[in-house]
């Protein structure tokens, strides 16, 4: 056989000293890189993707992955991936699939923002002893409110307010559809939702029927593909969401390979076993702002004017499109970033199309605050959130709240290989396989994701605390308080940020 | 039989006073003076009639899981957007965008249709739409069909039956044609077959009902010979990616 030219990018090792041959990587492995030879454990290192669930599982540390020495020369311009893709792509004729968000070392701009904290003429709070406020309403606000006497006397408000979305942190978790990851890994992330009073999404997977116990924590997403979309999904969850778009691969259609359509994944989307389930990359009754405006108000009339949230990935023209969506009637318009993450998506999408959360947020933000309909919808900010810090970030810059998902998934196991596509995910999380996604045992994951939670929950207060400000509601869009580092004049000017030293 | 004039009501009134004719147990409901009311039948459920008086707007029959709407008029576009169950009966032409990601249901249409009918059906076992046009369609008819039966009929046409790119990217499903179907019409993802017997069996099935409720003779419906429509690949686009 013909062997590849593109060189494998790991190497998967042995200390053959070590190695009791329990077998244990064979068993772990989705990806077939160890088998039995007899007498020894047999490596296929091509087929190595670096996600360590066989060192994790090794007993006596015997095995170690390593970044494969054996690279072509080094070349500051033809970078590594550059040439492997070209030798893959002479091989197949295809396109390079890739999952998770880019890992291209573009600018990080929230590596290039610091966040503001009190001394000597301001005080700081203390969170551990002072009551801080992080819960969160998402959805349209009134402009203004009256006030009039109800029968018992007390006031009330004159007008019904549009409805609201509690969540006690403003820290959701991102779409990610039953099919791209496993039953059980939307368990977890139901399960820490509820636990921590914030939302999961359905994605555009549909429902499935073990999900129902969650509802009050959930979001149904309608998207071009409309699986598992009927009346009982529309009105099953606190929101509805209609996706344009995803950061990972802005304008194009979701793809979610046969591998990972068994039966069960079939059922809930309404689509033949194995299969590529197809989304088109336009919703095809939406080819206008008016279009879209629509498709929102269907929604509302189907669920008795439940808030309806239009996710779009954040492109060039994002202030003028997101204007639009508002006005559209959107309750909740959730922009998803350059970095934002992905189950499948081609490698030349997700690395050049699209612009980075931080810009999108600021210049939604302004825009939307200069026509004075900042308050009709709230803004959730999406792709690449990595801590505690990028979501104070992004707050500042004006989200009403951030939505992780790799955050999510690597308490899960997750180590970013980035093979999400492949369905054959060691650690159960983005694959069907029932042995593997037996691996991912929803409850005790879900501590760990609460865990992740509380913690960024904690450092949030923290954050908060050390600004002297004691409710997340002042940090929105206080973008007085944070300082950009090594930022050029423009890019200062589009984020509405001071240098550090101003 | 229930009656409500639709003059001069807006949509969200009108719907509201369809679903409260409907909450009340009525099962016949007739709407006059419709007039380009959005949403009509929007999200019902239930097996209650609805008849329609003057021309409906846009996304009628959107999710609905249920009832039977018939329109003695032409109609708009995005009728049965991602409806469940129940059937639509148009007694005229209607617009683009019909039966989007149907997932039950039928949709029977006496006249023409606009562009992008039927685009990624849906359907399994338990429950599979439907939908025919009597007249001609344009463009993209049956495109990403994943699911269910799309039966264009062409009975009085003046000019070509069906516009290009027809099931494009069709990945399930099955289309029927009454006539002659050009490859060049087609998307890449079509094969064209000659129905087999089983085929017939299901066709007039489906179009004995059709021609039950829009008064036409089977007969002559089925006198012509028809063309099926099926993909050619469960997975399109699997060649597509380098993994």
């Amino acid at each position: 056989m013909f062997k590849s030219l593109a060189p494998p990018e790991y190497l998967a090792t042995i200390d053959r000293e070590k190695c009791i041959r329990c077998k244990r990587c064979i068993q772990n492995c989705g990806w077939g890189v160890y088998s039995w030879g007899g007498d020894k454990i047999v490596i296929n290192t091509s087929k190595c993707v670096k996600c360590l669930r066989c060192y994790h599982y090794c007993p006596e540390e015997a095995i170690e992955i390593v970044d494969n020495p054996t690279k072509f020369k080094n070349n500051a311009y033809w970078g590594f991936h550059n040439i492997r893709n070209i030798k893959r792509q002479a091989e197949t004729g295809g396109i390079p699939l890739t999952g998770m968000g880019s890992d291209l070392p573009y600018t990080i701009l929230f590596d290039n923002l610091l966040i503001d904290a009190c001394q000597v003429t301001n005080p700081s709070i203390d969170p551990l002893r002072e009551p801080m406020e992080l819960r969160t309403y998402l959805g349209k606000k009134p402009s203004s409110v009256e006030l009039e006497k109800g029968k018992d006397g007390k006031p009330r408000l004159k007008d019904r307010m549009p409805p609201q979305i509690k969540i006690e942190v403003p820290i959701i978790f991102s779409p990610m559809s039953f099919g791209s990851i496993s039953l059980n890994a939307q368990k977890v992330l139901a399960h820490a939702a509820r636990e921590c009073g914030i939302l999961m999404n359905t994605g555009e997977g549909g429902l499935h029927e073990d999900l129902l116990p969650y509802k009050d924590n959930i979001i149904v997403q309608v998207a071009s593909g409309r699986f598992g979309v009927n009346p009982e999904y529309l009105n099953a969850g606190v929101a509805v969401e209609i996706k344009i778009g995803q950061g990972a691969k802005p304008g194009i259609g979701g793809h979610l390979p046969g591998e990972k359509i068994p039966l069960e994944v079939a059922r809930t989307r309404m689509i033949p076993v194995g299969t590529d389930a197809l989304s088109p990359a336009p919703q095809h009754d939406i080819y206008s702002i008016e279009d879209l405006r629509q498709l929102i108000y269907a929604i509302k009339e189907a669920t008795n004017y439940k808030p309806v949230s239009v996710k779009i990935a954040a492109v060039h023209n994002v202030a003028a499109i997101a204007s639009g969506i508002v006005r559209a009637g959107a309750d909740i318009v959730y922009l998803d970033g350059f970095r934002g993450g992905t189950g499948a998506a081609p490698s030349i999408i997700r690395d050049h199309l699209g612009i980075p959360i931080e810009y999108a947020i600021a210049a939604v933000d302004d825009r939307l605050r200069q026509e004075g309909i900042r308050n009709e919808a709230s803004i959730i900010a999406a792709g690449g959130i990595r801590s505690s810090a990028d979501a104070a970030k992004a707050l500042a810059l004006g989200a009403d709240s951030v939505a992780i998902a790799t955050a999510a998934l690597i308490t899960m196991g997750c180590t970013t290989c980035g093979k999400c596509y492949t369905g054959n995910c060691s650690w159960g999380i983005t694959t069907q396989r029932p042995e593997l996604t037996a691996r991912l045992d929803p409850e005790i994951y879900a501590d760990r994701l609460v865990n992740l939670i509380h913690a960024w929950t904690h450092e949030l207060k923290e954050i908060l605390g050390a600004l002297g400000i004691n409710a997340v509601e002042s940090l929105r869009g206080n973008r007085e308080r944070l300082r950009g580092v090594g930022l050029d004049t423009q890019t200062l000017d589009i984020l509405g940020v001071k240098p550090a030293g101003r | 039989m229930f009656e409500i004039d639709a003059a001069g009501i807006y949509y969200r009134d009108l719907n509201a006073r369809i679903r409260e004719a409907l909450a009340k147990g009525e099962k016949e409901v007739t709407v006059r003076n419709v007039n380009g009311q959005y949403y009509i039948g929007d999200g019902l459920s239930g097996n209650a009639t609805i008849v329609l008086e003057g021309v409906p707007g846009n996304d009628l029959a959107a999710f609905m899981d249920g009832p039977t709407i018939r329109i003695k008029s032409n109609a708009q576009d995005n009728i049965g957007n991602t409806m469940n169950a129940g059937k639509v009966i148009i007694e005229g032409n209607a617009g683009d965008v019909l039966g989007y990601g149907m997932r039950g249901g039928k949709l029977h249409i006496l006249g023409d249709v606009g562009y992008r009918i039927g685009i990624h059906m849906k359907g399994n076992k338990k429950q599979s739409p439907t939908i025919i046009v009597g007249g001609t369609a344009g463009d993209f008819f049956g495109e990403y069909l994943a699911g269910g039966l799309l039966i264009l009929l062409g009975l009085k046409p003046d000019g070509p039956i069906v516009g290009d790119y027809l099931g494009t990217g069709m990945h399930g499903g099955t289309i029927f044609v009454r006539g002659e179907v050009d490859k060049k019409n087609c998307g890449a993802e079509v094969g064209i077959l000659d129905p087999d017997e089983d085929d017939m069996k299901v066709l007039k099935n489906a179009l004995t009902e059709y021609c039950a409720d829009l008064g036409l003779d089977i007969k002559e419906v089925m006198s012509k010979k028809f063309k099926k429509l099926v993909p050619v690949s469960s997975r399109p686009y699997g060649n597509l990616y380098a993994y």
